[in-house]
């Protein structure tokens, strides 16, 4: 499969969007982009699943290579393996969500939906591009469309929280810029991962340029304690903004850690594990406890996201195989529950206009569809058995007892206890706004999910159910990855 | 005499454009509706021939030399002034002497020219006088206002007094060894004291015509008096020949004083840099905002300046180009806007979306690619700049001038969000943009998305200078 029709439907869709003259024609042309996109991202899947099976043990498979700056030996070279491919169906996923929920946006609906598209042309070239350069590039690309689309469809502290995501995230570029330069000149002018992970650079060179780069893209996936643009970030955005955030630009920055930063600098990833232990797990049970205290429904949901995936740095520090699949597959996982998430968080503000906990009450009679799916994706958020939040932190876990010494199990203990604080402020917050009697009159008369938020939920929850019930296809296509990244960490 | 005309084609050029209008003012005259056409028709001609019959070599005893890269550099500053003339035709229009102001432009980027060409040290003083004394006029010309004039003579004071420094810096060289060829002078050079002396005065003038800090006091209240087509000139085509010709001094002719200088060149660019961008984050006025982000970027250029090798070279001519674009596109709509409604400042800005989508949208192009975001061309060269300059530096210099994109990001926001986000009961209203500066803008705004894009554009710099 040719990978750049990855990278070319968003951007044709983006110019169709251009293009469009009216409102309609803008929500249509996005939403068949979207869908294009999650065909051909799972005509990927099966491509590469076929590729594997056939006995193709190829670390890196439908590799292209194209001379960018031929002076400078940038390349734009393109390949993905299993991770790569699980990123981009969480994407098109989201992405198609995402598209579906924000059907009823008024103001500008043309730049809006040309910024979302750009956003996942940024996601989609990210995960696919194998050149340090190019990679960078697309992370950055999605720098204008988040500061735009939170400042002006956003709500609340919107130009703070704009102002704040759009410098922090550069800061965190900053770093990871200074790190793959860095890289580009100990590996002797190569920016291309395939080359990098082949060169030995020296120890004492890995250990100034990991921090760097993992706390640069730590910032993106919000690392303790770079963490703090995520809580404004997400709540001010619009509701397909915070799905993007968390769901898709969050995951960058952990794909990044592990691809960019663990992956070509393992000894500096073994000098700098326990810090990553201490701070995810630091981040777990922070997340969780400030979680507890808030009383607005986005806010509660942007918490719980620095809380869980603190789960998948936690499974990056803890250095086994086992772990960084556990860890891959939270994000995975994540990315999915918190997009819908946020999807219903939004679809309940449409209605009741409050996002405050204390304000909803009984709201199950009137939104039977919207509090089912906030019940469900509450129970995935605290791992329940059977849906994907279980699956992912349960491998984690495991992966991390794996190191049998008394900082990791320790660490392993903290993060797990986490859980039962997740169960307290998920089981209050479904409480207050979905069970017990109507707190106001005027909900009695709200109307249940439309067509198109429907089909946003049912797509997203497809995805948590396809991998709580039946997590063993994602398992099979993360853990080869995860086995390479492990060899190139341990040395064999 | 062949070889005069060829090798030196692109002043030729320019002198001719200069004397046809010099006679069509003595003439019978034209109107300014007429003119200005004809002035950019002459200056589209002159960028594109600068393409054709190209041959290196030198003249009058080795103190003009062309090669590859000078003439691309000629180029970058033809097409630059070409812009100008379509970019500024709201204000140029109206202006009562339009074919003087393009005398006395043409002029200066003549003088550029030779000062780029140059091989000696008195024609590169007498070049970069050509070249800075009819900006200085051109400071004055918006001649009923006052701060106009009080910018001209800014300029024109402290311009001669760097030119004093200059002179003395040169006469200082002439006395430790004995040339002033630039061919001859690397290997007189030794590093004794009054040679170090002599250089800090020659970069000091340097220093003053790129504003670098501390050396940039003239230029903010230069730019705000100015109108918008000198600001741009002063801050496109000056600061872009003046860069080159540093480059080309500092690594073809002090090269064995490396040592001594590279300290001082890393220390300035940090200055520079952190003090332009901590400046730029008040400014009201929207041309102060961009002279201070234009000390920043200078910032930027002398980061790359550590790298001498083609690398270097290629990132500072690519930067050029690329800060072409990007200015004169946020010059343009500031010119624009400010010609009609006569506003200059970033709160005038606020809700223009709603009114003036298209400038909008050049504008926060132009914006972020002066602070380097993708997709945007600012980013490539920003990126090249600093691989450039990473080739050579240490991890901690690299860092610092990442971060300082961080504090440039806030401030270019700043005007962003003024005019997509913040709330305007009366934001200005719909500004009638002119063909000529329609198609002005969106050349700039053509060449911000695709100089970076199409990569090829930075492999033909690279060939040209290597």
């Amino acid at each position: 499969m040719n990978l750049l029709l990855i990278i070319i439907a968003p951007l044709l869709t983006a110019l169709m969007v251009l293009l469009c003259r009216n409102k309609q024609q803008v929500k249509w042309v996005s939403l068949t982009g979207s869908l294009i996109q999650g065909a051909l991202a799972f005509a990927l899947y099966f491509a590469f699943r076929s590729e594997t099976a056939n006995g193709n043990s190829s670390q890196l498979l439908f590799e292209q290579k194209h001379i960018l700056f031929s002076a400078l030996n940038i390349n734009f070279h393109l390949g993905v393996d299993g991770i790569s491919v699980a990123m981009i169906m969480l994407t098109s996923l989201v992405v198609i969500a995402g598209v579906l929920v924000s059907w009823n946006i008024e103001k500008m609906t043309k730049e809006f939906y040309f910024l979302l598209v750009l956003l996942a042309l940024g996601a989609y070239g990210f995960f696919i591009s194998l050149d340090l350069f190019v990679l960078f590039f697309f992370l950055e690309v999605s720098v204008i469309p988040k500061y735009l689309l939170i400042g002006i469809w956003g709500s609340g502290k919107k130009e703070y929280a704009a102002n704040k995501l759009a410098l922090m995230l550069m800061g965190g570029s900053a770093l990871i810029l200074v790190g793959i330069l860095g890289l580009y000149f100990t590996a002797g002018h190569s920016f291309d991962i395939t080359t990098l992970s082949k060169t030995t650079i020296p120890a004492h060179i890995q250990h100034i340029i990991f921090p760097l780069l993992f706390a640069g893209f730590g910032v993106f996936t919000a690392l303790f304690p770079l963490h703090t643009w995520v809580p404004d970030g997400h709540s001010s955005a619009p509701t397909a903004g915070s799905m993007f955030l968390a769901g898709i630009s969050m995951k960058l920055g952990g794909y990044g850690c592990l691809r960019v930063a663990t992956y070509l600098l393992p000894e500096g990833a073994r000098q700098y594990a326990d810090i990553i232990i201490i701070l995810s797990a630091i981040a777990i049970l922070y997340g969780a406890f400030a979680t507890m205290m808030q009383k607005d429904l986005k806010y509660i949901n942007a918490y719980s996201s620095v809380s869980h995936v603190g789960f998948s740095l936690l499974g990056i520090g803890m250095l086994t195989q086992t772990a960084i699949t556990g860890a891959l597959m939270q994000m995975v996982s994540h990315g999915l529950m918190t997009a819908l998430f946020f999807a219903v968080i939004g679809m309940i503000y449409d209605r009741t206009h409050t996002r405050q906990v204390n304000e909803m009450g009984g709201l199950m009679r009137p939104l039977p569809f919207i509090s089912t799916v906030f019940f469900i994706v509450g129970l995935c958020s605290l791992g329940l058995p059977g849906l994907s939040g279980f699956v992912a932190e349960m491998t984690v876990f495991v992966g991390s007892w794996e190191n049998n010494d008394t900082f990791h199990r320790v660490a392993t203990i903290a993060a797990a206890m986490s859980i039962v604080v997740t169960a307290v402020y998920i089981l209050r917050a479904i409480g207050q706004t979905a069970m017990g009697p109507l707190k106001n009159e005027q909900f009695a008369t709200l109307k249940d999910a439309a067509w198109n938020e429907r089909l946003a939920a049912i797509i997203l929850l497809a995805g948590i159910l396809a991998i709580g019930i039946i997590p063993g296809w994602l398992n099979d296509l993360l853990r080869p990855a995860a086995e390479v990244i492990m060899n190139r960490v341990t040395g064999s | 005499m062949n070889d005069l005309f060829i090798l030196m084609k692109a002043e030729m050029a320019v002198t001719a454009i200069i004397f046809l209008l010099l006679f069509i003012k003595v003439g019978k005259g034209m109107k300014n509706e007429a003119l200005l056409p004809l002035i950019q028709t002459l200056l589209l001609v002159n960028f594109i021939a600068g393409f054709f019959f190209n041959k290196p070599g030198h003249l009058f005893g080795d103190m003009y030399h062309t090669e590859q890269g000078t003439v691309l550099l000629k180029n970058i500053l033809s097409l630059a002034v070409y812009l100008i003339s379509l970019v500024c035709a709201g204000w140029l229009k109206r202006t009562p002497h339009l074919a003087e102001f393009f005398l006395l432009m043409l002029s200066a980027l003549l003088g550029m020219f030779l000062m780029i060409s140059s091989g000696n040290l008195l024609i590169f003083y007498l070049a970069l006088e050509l070249s800075s004394i009819p900006v200085a006029a051109m400071a004055n010309f918006d001649l009923d206002k006052k701060r106009s004039s009080e910018g001209a003579m800014k300029m024109i004071l402290s311009s001669a007094f760097s030119s004093g420094i200059l002179l003395f810096g040169i006469s200082l060289i002439y006395g430790t060894t004995g040339t002033i060829n630039f061919a001859s002078l690397p290997a007189q050079l030794d590093g004794s004291a009054l040679q170090v002396l002599a250089f800090i005065f020659l970069f000091a003038a340097f220093a003053f015509k790129l504003s670098v800090v501390p050396f940039h006091l003239w230029t903010a209240d230069v730019y705000e008096g100015s109108p918008i087509a000198t600001t741009s000139f002063l801050s496109v085509v000056s600061k872009g020949a003046i860069a080159f010709v540093l480059l080309i001094v500092l690594y073809h002719v002090f090269r064995p004083m490396y040592e001594t200088w590279i300290i001082l060149l890393m220390g300035l660019s940090i200055i520079t840099m952190v003090v332009g961008n901590l400046f730029a984050m008040r400014q009201q006025n929207i041309k102060r905002f961009l002279a201070y982000s234009s000390i920043a970027q200078v910032g930027f250029i002398l980061a790359a300046m550590i790298n001498g090798g083609p690398a270097g070279f290629a990132a500072v001519a690519y930067f050029i180009l690329v800060y072409t674009f990007s200015n004169l596109a946020a010059f343009g709509v500031a010119a624009v806007i400010a010609s009609q409604t006569g506003k200059e400042n970033v709160d005038d800005y606020k809700g223009l979306y709603q009114t003036n989508p298209f400038l909008t949208w050049i504008m926060a192009l132009a914006l972020f690619s002066l602070a380097g975001i993708p997709p945007t061309a600012g980013f490539f060269g920003k990126l090249f700049l600093l691989t450039a300059a990473g080739e050579e530096a240490a991890y901690w210099f690299i860092t610092i001038a990442a971060l300082n994109m961080i504090i440039s990001l806030y401030y270019y926001l700043r005007v962003v969000r003024a005019m997509f986000i913040d709330k305007n009961e009366n934001p200005l209203p719909p500004v009638k943009t002119g063909p000529a500066e329609k198609l002005g803008l969106i050349i700039c705004g053509a060449g911000i998305v695709l100089a970076g894009m199409l990569s090829w554009v930075y492999d033909y710099i690279y060939q040209m200078i290597k």
